[in-house]
């Protein structure tokens, strides 16, 4: 909400500067998001007028003007301007004047003498159209100081009000939170009861009673429209930021600013019949001010006659009975709408209005004949006209039920004393009836405050009317418990760390995504679609972390980084019930970062896999696999505990191409709970005897993963066999097509006693037999 | 028989000469060995009187023990030289640098929550999590802020097309969490939240860490106590100046907004702070009784505090990064500087 301070100040006007009065207002919770002078500082600058313009002798384009700038004689002064012109009222900088950036001195301009400027709105700072000197109304006072005649000594305030302070929604409002704060007297506009001299009524019938407990009108016959809104009227409106239209208009968009009661005035002559106050009917449809041609549903309240909606009820009027230049008979309505009936319902139409954000937060019910009789004194005052009887249609208003606040749970929330009397003395200012009770107060909020309800909620006013700032802030004492920490479970932030370690950089990438992505990385993905994404490509929930890995490699590509290697961990939503964390990465580029004491290769399939293998501690269980992004060849599934925990392998070479990589990075994803379970390690005696190694040379089938053939021999091996290691795989010169070689070394060792020979050479046999047996591997000859 | 002194020279003047300890030896064998010239002249000793062998022999033996020091410093003078040339040859240009991988980095945003969850640790607070896509309870109904509520505006939610949502904030993780255990309970919430808005300051995802803390005797002023003391720990400024201003959240009250002063220019007014000398950093208050009542905590018995902060705004003051959309364009160039 924006006003200008010197509207404020008529209303309540503490010993405070500007800067003073914002921070105590932002204190108080009304936040002062901007203070901006109504125009910058400049001085010397008076009314005047140009009473003849001759050509420049010496300049085409210049006139030498005689200006009237209120004193004896007119006085000369050379101007450029192409409107300058006799007749014309002007601002008028004399000799001295400082200017925004610049000083004014009597100087000859080609000759002739000029003593001042006359001026354009950008040379004082101020808006509004430029090209050419400002035109003043020919009632301007000539010889008059243009600022304090424009009253440009004015700031404009703007307060981010929170949803729950209606009530200082208006200058009222406003001027009583700021009286209650620092105490200052507060003068309420005084408003009086016009004389009613007609009997002329417009007849309403309200149908939703709870929806519109209260409703009054008035008819004005006989206005001019088109008289002029005074400035004083137009100044504040346009300071409050509401643009000046047309006086009846202007007059009930002043009394919402200045009272905080939208109010509507309807054309007379265009209402057919009397009007119902009533909730639409589906299919019904209503051209609004704003030329919108709006559809109504039926939980939104209308005004209507007897062809249809009229108004929107608390939103905004109807085109057809809006008030025109013409017009010379009014309706004006002021209602008490119930928050709840207008809620929500112009933010589904695409609308905001004044009005709207008022009744959604709460309107003074209490005030609605105030606004009205206000709004009839203006406008026979402006417009003229007589006004009839008001018409009062009410049934059961807002309750304002006392609420008991105990001192006790007042203090135990703050954590401080209070005093009764002074908490007592601060809510009655605020407008609330309060009455002592034993060591409570039963506080009756004013019918203004639509968020005092509660106890809780006269312990915030209490808190806030003593200042937070007051409330010492002290470390709280709770028994000391030391946190559990559980052992088996690796903290996120050392996985994170370990990868980090491991040379990958972190990103964080968005949780929707492309949908294009998700389809080329697996034509099967079924990703949950947003209903209201903010753009196309951010439009489903991600169920692979590498669309925005891919992404990002893409993107730092593009800024010619040629090794990148990233990880993340984060979300996957494969559905409500899955939204599984999940790390996964990518390597791109050379293996290392170029240096001068390793020669240069691509990153490949066994560093990723080296990487995890790190990660995990432990050597991997993969297994092939397809994966509809992955290199067919260069895929594996990674499992945990005899589940499925993820996936490694190569980008696929079409999703390369469609990509545009210059080549292949290599990706995983796995499962974040499989990484951080760890086991509790538990000792076990070491061996005291001899370690001993055998290497066994196996050819078999290229088709036969090496995993298989270690996993059968892990799986018969003797009890003392320790490990078994691939140290070596071989095809190609010396091999069958179709064969290759893999050399095994096998540790055996025995906690209590020295191996014999024979007991190696048995078991050798058994590893052998099982290897024959299991994946047709035959000892190379 | 030869007089020992001239073989002595002789000797020494060849061991002098050696260039290596290979010719050291044979020099050695030539005067030493089996048939070298002072055993040649030991052996002669068995022919000579009695009398004269014995002083012939102790000349001669002296002879010997000056060949074998000549020899033995000669050895170790060119094993050191060997040594010498050795190490030249070995010599490493020490200041080329060091081989194989460089080192990652954590993401700024992680490192921030890693920071905020640790500070809070040290004072008890256990981490729990909840789910990012929500339901409307959850995040709105649960928390007070029933339908139409105006509150509802000032949070631009993405919805799913079945009616779920994105969380708006991590405050429905408070909810989940007390919905299954009882107080006292002194919990944060770090993690992702989403709001339709995406401009020079908004992107449609950020971090939120919420923190909420209840237990029979916890107040206002020990939620100023535990916000300004993370607040000073967390810039490491003992001295940094802080406010409570009121506000309104409806699963609050009272409720405040919290404000540091600014840490770029000190209070003095800049860009940052909109010449303020102060940012906006955390929203917080007292927890509603009505978030209470849909979790059946009794609100006689306890009383309990909440907060949630921006990670990404903290992130933004700690390391005077200016543009928040750098956080999600993950430059390397820009994550880089965090290493």
């Amino acid at each position: 909400m924006q006003f200008p301070e010197s509207w404020l100040r008529t209303l309540v006007n503490p010993a405070l500067d500007t800067a003073q009065l914002a921070h105590v207002v932002t204190m108080a919770g009304l936040e002062v998001e901007a203070m901006t002078p109504v125009a910058p500082p400049f001085n010397n600058v008076v009314v005047a007028e140009i009473l003849s313009a001759e050509k420049h002798p010496d300049a085409d384009r210049l006139r030498v003007c005689q200006v009237d700038v209120g004193e004896a004689a007119p006085v000369t002064i050379v101007c450029g301007a192409p409107n300058a012109g006799p007749g014309l009222k002007v601002p008028c900088a004399r000799p001295g004047a400082m200017l925004p950036g610049f000083e004014i001195k009597v100087a000859k301009v080609r000759g002739v003498e000029s003593f001042g400027m006359l001026c354009s709105t950008k040379e004082l700072g101020l808006e509004g159209a430029a090209d050419g000197l400002m035109v003043l109304p020919d009632d301007a006072p000539v010889g008059e100081d243009f600022r304090s005649w424009l009253n440009l000594d004015d700031t404009l305030i703007t307060l981010k009000l929170t949803p729950n302070r209606a009530d200082c929604l208006s200058m009222q409002g406003l001027a009583r939170e700021i009286g209650a704060i620092t105490g200052a007297d507060v003068h309420l506009p005084q408003t009086v009861e016009v004389e009613v001299r007609i009997q002329d009524t417009q007849a309403v019938q309200v149908s939703a009673r709870e929806a519109c407990p209260l409703y009054l009108g008035r008819v004005v016959r006989g206005i001019n429209a088109q008289a002029t809104t005074p400035r004083w009227m137009a100044e504040r409106l346009e300071r409050s930021g509401i643009r000046p239209l047309l006086a009846p208009v202007d007059i009930t968009n002043y009394v919402l600013l200045e009272l905080g009661q939208p109010m509507h005035a309807f054309a007379l002559s265009r209402l057919n019949g009397g009007i119902e106050v009533r909730m639409a009917r589906a299919g019904e449809r209503l051209e609004l001010l704003n030329g919108q041609n709006a559809e109504l549903a039926p939980d939104m309240l209308v005004i209507a006659d007897a062809n249809g909606p009229v108004a929107l009820a608390g939103i905004m009027g109807g085109q057809p009975t809006s008030v025109e230049r013409v017009t010379v008979d009014v309706f004006l309505e002021a209602a008490f709408f119930a928050p709840m009936a207008i809620a929500g319902r112009a933010r589904r139409l695409g609308l905001s209005t004044d009005s709207s954000h008022r009744f959604e937060r709460g309107v003074d019910f209490g005030a609605c004949r105030r606004a009205m009789e206000r709004a009839t004194e203006l406008l026979l005052d402006i417009c003229g006209g007589q006004a009839g009887p008001i018409t009062e249609a009410v049934a059961e208003l807002p309750q304002r039920t006392p609420i008991t606040l105990r001192l006790a749970r007042l203090e135990r929330v703050a954590g401080i004393r209070f005093e009764a009397d002074q908490v007592a003395q601060g809510l009655s200012a605020l407008g609330a009836a309060v009455e002592r009770r034993n060591d409570s107060l039963v506080v009756t909020p004013p019918s203004f405050r639509f968020d005092l309800a509660i106890e809780e909620d006269l312990i915030e006013e209490a808190v806030r009317l003593f200042g937070y700032d007051n409330i010492p802030a002290q470390p709280p004492a709770a028994p000391s418990r030391m946190l559990p920490l559980d052992e088996k479970v690796l903290p996120e932030d050392n996985l994170r760390q370990m990868l980090v370690d491991l040379d990958y950089q972190e990103v964080i990438t968005y949780s929707f995504v492309d949908p294009a992505w998700e389809g080329a990385l697996d034509a099967d993905a079924r990703p949950l679609p947003l209903a209201n994404p903010i753009a196309s490509q951010l439009s489903v929930m991600r169920t692979t972390l590498w669309g925005g890995l891919i992404e990002t490699l893409r993107h730092n590509l593009n800024r010619q980084q040629e090794r990148v290697r990233i990880f993340e961990l984060g979300r996957v939503y494969a559905s409500l019930e899955a939204q599984v964390m999940k790390v996964g990465g990518l390597i791109y580029g050379d293996a290392l970062p170029e240096q001068w004491g390793a020669t240069s290769r691509r990153v490949d399939f066994f560093d990723l896999k080296g990487d995890l293998e790190r990660l995990f501690g432990h050597a991997l269980d993969t297994r092939r696999g397809v994966h509809p992004a992955l290199h067919p060849g260069q895929c594996a599934e990674v499992w945990d505990n005899g589940q499925t925990i993820g996936w490694v392998g190569t980008l696929h070479p079409r999703l390369v191409q469609a990509f545009d990589l210059p080549f292949a990075p290599v990706l995983f994803e796995l499962d974040s709970r499989a990484l951080i379970q760890r086991r509790l390690p538990r000792h076990a005696s070491l061996s005291r005897f001899p370690l001993v190694r055998r290497d066994l040379a196996f050819v078999l089938d290229v088709q036969t993963p090496a995993g298989e053939l270690l996993a059968a021999l892990r799986e018969d091996a003797p009890a003392q066999v320790r490990s078994i290691e691939v140290f070596d795989e071989y095809r190609g010169k010396g091999m069958a097509e179709n064969k290759k070689s893999l050399a095994i070394r096998v540790v055996m060792q025995d906690t209590e006693r020295t191996l014999t020979d024979r007991e190696v050479e048995d078991a050798m046999q058994k590893l052998v037999n099982t290897a024959l047996r299991q994946c047709n591997a035959s000892l190379r000859a | 028989m030869r007089n020992p002194n001239e073989v002595v020279a002789a000797a020494l003047a060849a061991i002098q000469s050696c260039p290596d300890l290979q010719t050291l030896e044979q020099v050695k064998a030539a005067y030493l060995g089996k048939s070298g010239q002072l055993t040649d002249l030991l052996k002669s000793l068995g022919a000579m009187p009695a009398d004269a062998r014995k002083t012939a022999g102790a000349r001669i033996n002296e002879a010997k023990q000056a060949v074998e020091v000549s020899l033995k410093a000669r050895r170790e003078s060119l094993q050191q030289a060997e040594l010498d040339r050795q190490l030249a040859a070995e010599t490493l240009d020490v200041t080329l640098p060091g081989r194989g991988l460089s080192s990652g980095g954590l993401h700024p945003v992680s490192r921030t929550l890693s920071r905020i969850q640790a500070l809070f640790r040290s004072i008890g607070f256990e981490v729990a999590t909840g789910p990012e896509i929500e339901t409307d309870f959850y995040n709105f109904t649960a928390l007070n802020i029933p339908e139409d509520h105006p509150a509802r505006a000032m949070h631009d939610t993405f919805y799913l097309q079945g009616g779920e949502l994105l969380r708006t904030h991590t405050s429905p993780v408070q909810v989940r969490y007390m919905q299954t255990r009882q107080p006292p309970l002194r919990i944060i919430a770090p993690g992702r939240v989403y709001r339709c808005d995406s401009d020079v300051t908004h992107t449609p995802m950020f971090h939120q860490v919420e923190g909420l803390w209840v237990d029979e005797s916890v107040s206002f002023a020990d939620l100023k106590g535990v916000l300004a003391d993370f607040m000073r720990n967390f810039f490491e400024r003992d001295d940094l100046p802080v406010r409570f201003r009121p506000s309104f959240f409806p699963f609050t009250e009272p409720s405040a907004e919290m404000d540091i002063g600014c840490v770029m220019c000190g209070g003095e007014g800049c860009r940052v702070c909109s010449h303020t000398g102060w940012l906006e950093v955390l929203g917080c208050g007292m927890v509603h009784p009505n978030v209470f009542k849909h979790v059946d905590i009794d609100t006689e018995r306890y009383i309990g505090f909440a907060f949630g902060l921006g990670v990404e705004r903290l992130a933004m003051l700690r390391y005077g990064v200016d543009d928040l959309r750098l956080f999600f364009e993950n430059d390397i160039r820009f994550l880089n500087q965090f290493n």
